[in-house]
């Protein structure tokens, strides 16, 4: 399978600065300095209020830092975020991946065409004229899935985008994130399923408290990890 | 989808727009009171005068001191009212060239049946004025500085009676909703007699006093000063003003009748 | 006009003797209130979902007023713009007062607060749900407006017709500007006002009656279309 524009350039590293946010005065996430680079796939990491949704948002962009850069070193790349409740418009499934094609300038010629293949990749064609938002869990995070894929995107992130779904949902998006990571696309995604990340990470961030622990290769990670909270964390003994 | 729903709400706003942009002949518009309109007298004579000249008169009609205002600030080609003083004094001041009598129906007092002032004894309108103060029966006035409002007040004056108290009611209404409220609290109004015929929710009002010629109410059409106001339709109001007082002008007005009453007698001179 | 005693009775004989007056007179309420609504939806439906969209000094008092206009009184309205189109005011030119267009003017004032308000409201309510995927689309704030506008549509369906309900109730507002004039500027609501003044109360609660079916006929065939597109669009 390949994308519909494939990319060539290699993907700009994302570096974040010494970043912190803070909400109304409280601190959320403090002093995070780390860097994505390559086309791997990153899985961040860490119990419930760590703070990785955060993380996530403030590398894809959707919210500034309190404090610190965020930095794309070279050409800032195509991104596309799946969130864990896709967020899909108030019309068909066809009609919600032309739509991104109609905003990202592609030519109404080939709008069709194009959603009925991504359709096609993610096994929607036969829902391809039902309403996005009365489709099953399931099905509506492969369509945000496909919605991504239209973009050709050179960074993916997902938040926590299997957390609500069944077994078999759940193999469907893993699958999708192989897929897209073949067609050459950086993969940044949290979760906190650990059988989920083990399938998954090239490499793992680790977050506790609104702080980076830990930014480890995965074998390493999961084998010998070298915080203290990373060795609870895997041990199941911290709280999720 | 949305193309659809953009054609459909394009072309019913243009059929309703369209709709709006009435072809239009030649009209005034012409400022006049409740009563005349209530009445039904401009259904009856107009559409001779439309016939005659081709001129269509668009009859706002309101309380006389609105279309007094309606008139001084330029927003009617020609004036028909009954306030005789209120008229002259607009001639006065400028507003209008010429004032003309037309014709006069007259105000009659109509009350409970049971009549708890007595007024049916009275011999003038003085008397029958001073009988209900006396009385103190609930009288209820217009209170809207119509000619109707005016004509009452003057009648209370001429009676020597101030009118006040809780049985004196303001209204600030007009001619059918002062009489509505009239027959819903069984109290005495003074109203023109064209009104009354024609008024269809009595309940237990009735005519109690009329004939005196102290109620006389006489009807005047104004010229508008083309001086003050150049963008008026001088030319066609002038044509219904002279209509109004020519023979078929007078002709028209007195065959109008309600129930086999003629309600209003030209007087044009 | 055909009258009786009884209010029904007379709704029904006006309906079945449809003479061409009456005719004249539904549709010319109807026309007036839609192109007031429609005029005032081509305005409301931006300047709401701008002001759901964007932050700026002042905004919650733009908000506050608008809330407020929603309970503006018709009279004041109509007075306002009596006041405007009389000869005697600054678009004296224009000619419109005793005119169709007056009452339409005079509407969109009334309706205008209402669809603004209530659409900002909506807008407002899918924003905070469409917010971070269309910004992760990469969309501006100013091309977010057209798809939240267009994603709310069932919801706006019903502030259409909250500002439909407004127009083609009152009295008021086109009374003045419209002088009542029968055949050019006579409405249901003032055609209701004059029998009332004639004493005809029959007739006038006939006219009620005919202008409640109406306005329950519109509703009906709106609110079939929003279950529509609810069942179809989820």
């Amino acid at each position: 399978m390949n994308a519909p524009f494939p990319t060539q350039t290699p993907i700009a590293d994302l570096q974040l600065d010494n970043v912190s946010f803070e909400h109304r005065g409280q601190s959320l996430l403090a002093h995070t300095s780390l860097t994505l680079s390559g086309c791997r796939r990153t899985v961040i990491m860490g119990p419930n209020g760590a703070g990785k949704s955060l993380l996530m948002r403030l590398a894809h962009g959707l919210l500034p830092p309190t404090s610190g850069q965020v930095r794309w070193q070279g050409k800032t790349p195509v991104q596309a975020m799946v969130f864990q409740r896709p967020v899909l418009l108030r019309r068909s499934a066809l009609d919600n991946l032309t739509y991104v094609l109609a905003i990202h300038n592609v030519p109404r010629a080939r709008r069709k065409a194009d959603a009925l293949q991504a359709l096609a990749t993610f096994g929607l064609t036969s829902l391809a004229h039902r309403p996005a938002r009365v489709l099953s869990g399931g099905e509506q995070q492969r369509l945000a899935l496909a919605r991504a894929w239209l973009l050709n995107p050179d960074v993916l992130f997902l938040d926590e985008a299997t957390s609500a779904l069944d077994p078999a949902a759940i193999k469907a998006v893993e699958d999708a994130v192989m897929t897209f990571h073949a067609s050459g696309t950086r993969i940044v995604m949290t979760t906190h399923d650990l059988h989920q990340a083990q399938r998954l990470a090239d490499d793992v961030v680790f977050l506790h408290n609104g702080q980076l622990r830990e930014h480890s290769p995965a074998e390493t990670f999961f084998s010998a990890p070298r915080s203290s909270e990373g060795r609870a964390f895997i041990q199941g003994e911290l709280v999720w | 989808m949305k193309k659809t729903a953009i054609i459909t709400s394009a072309s019913l706003l243009s059929l309703a727009w369209g709709g709006l942009a009435l072809a239009d002949n030649d009209y005034i518009t012409l400022a006049s009171t409740t009563s005349t309109e209530n009445s039904g007298l401009f259904d009856a004579i107009i559409p001779t005068f439309t016939d005659k000249t081709d001129i269509d008169v668009r009859v706002v009609a309101v309380g006389t001191g609105q279309a007094f205002e309606t008139a001084r600030r330029g927003d009617a080609d020609s004036l028909l009212v009954h306030d005789t003083a209120g008229e002259e004094q607009f001639v006065a001041e400028g507003y209008a060239t010429e004032r003309l009598d037309v014709m006069y129906n007259d105000f009659v007092i109509v009350g409970p049946s049971d009549d708890p002032a007595d007024i049916q004894s009275s011999e003038t309108v003085s008397e029958a004025m001073q009988q209900i103060a006396e009385s103190e029966s609930a009288f209820a006035s217009r209170g809207d500085d119509s000619g109707t409002n005016r004509a009452e007040l003057r009648l209370w004056e001429d009676a020597g009676v101030n009118p006040q108290g809780e049985w004196y009611r303001e209204l600030g209404s007009g001619m059918g909703p002062t009489l509505n409220t009239a027959a819903g609290m069984n109290a005495y109004t003074l109203t023109d007699r064209a009104t009354w015929v024609s008024f269809e929710n009595p309940q237990d009002l009735t005519l109690l006093f009329e004939g005196d010629e102290a109620l006389f109410n006489q009807y005047g059409s104004l010229l508008i000063s083309e001086e003050r106001h150049p963008h008026l339709k001088h030319d066609l109001a002038a044509q219904w003003h002279e209509w109004l007082v020519s023979e078929e002008g007078q002709a028209a007005i007195a065959d109008y009748e309600v129930d086999g009453q003629q309600l209003f007698f030209p007087n044009a001179e | 006009m055909p009258a009786s005693d009884n209010p029904f009775l007379t709704a029904l004989q006006l309906i079945l003797h449809m003479d061409s007056d009456l005719f004249a007179i539904v549709s010319l309420s109807l026309q007036v209130s839609l192109v007031a609504v429609a005029l005032a939806a081509l305005v409301g439906l931006p300047l709401g979902a701008a002001l759901a969209l964007w932050r700026f000094p002042g905004r919650n008092g733009v908000i506050i007023v608008l809330n407020a206009l929603m309970g503006l009184p018709p009279v004041v309205a109509g007075l306002c713009v009596y006041l405007l189109l009389s000869r005697a005011g600054p678009l004296g030119e224009w000619g419109l007062l005793f005119s169709p267009t007056a009452m339409v003017v005079a509407q969109w004032v009334l309706v205008l607060p209402i669809i603004a308000s209530l659409t900002r409201q909506q807008v407002e309510a899918l924003h905070g749900e469409y917010a971070e995927q269309l910004q992760s689309l990469g969309l501006s704030t100013a091309r977010m407006m057209p798809t939240l506008l267009w994603d709310a549509r069932v919801g706006l369906v019903t502030v259409m017709l909250a500002g439909f309900g407004r127009a083609s109730a009152e009295v008021g507002a086109v009374m003045i500007v419209g002088g009542n004039i029968e055949g050019v500027t006579r409405v249901m609501t003032t055609s209701i006002v004059l029998e009332t003044s004639k004493g005809n109360l029959p007739l006038a609660l006939g006219l009620g009656i005919i202008l409640l079916a109406l306005v329950t006929l519109i509703n009906a065939l709106a609110h079939l279309m929003g279950e529509t597109a609810k069942r179809r669009l989820g």
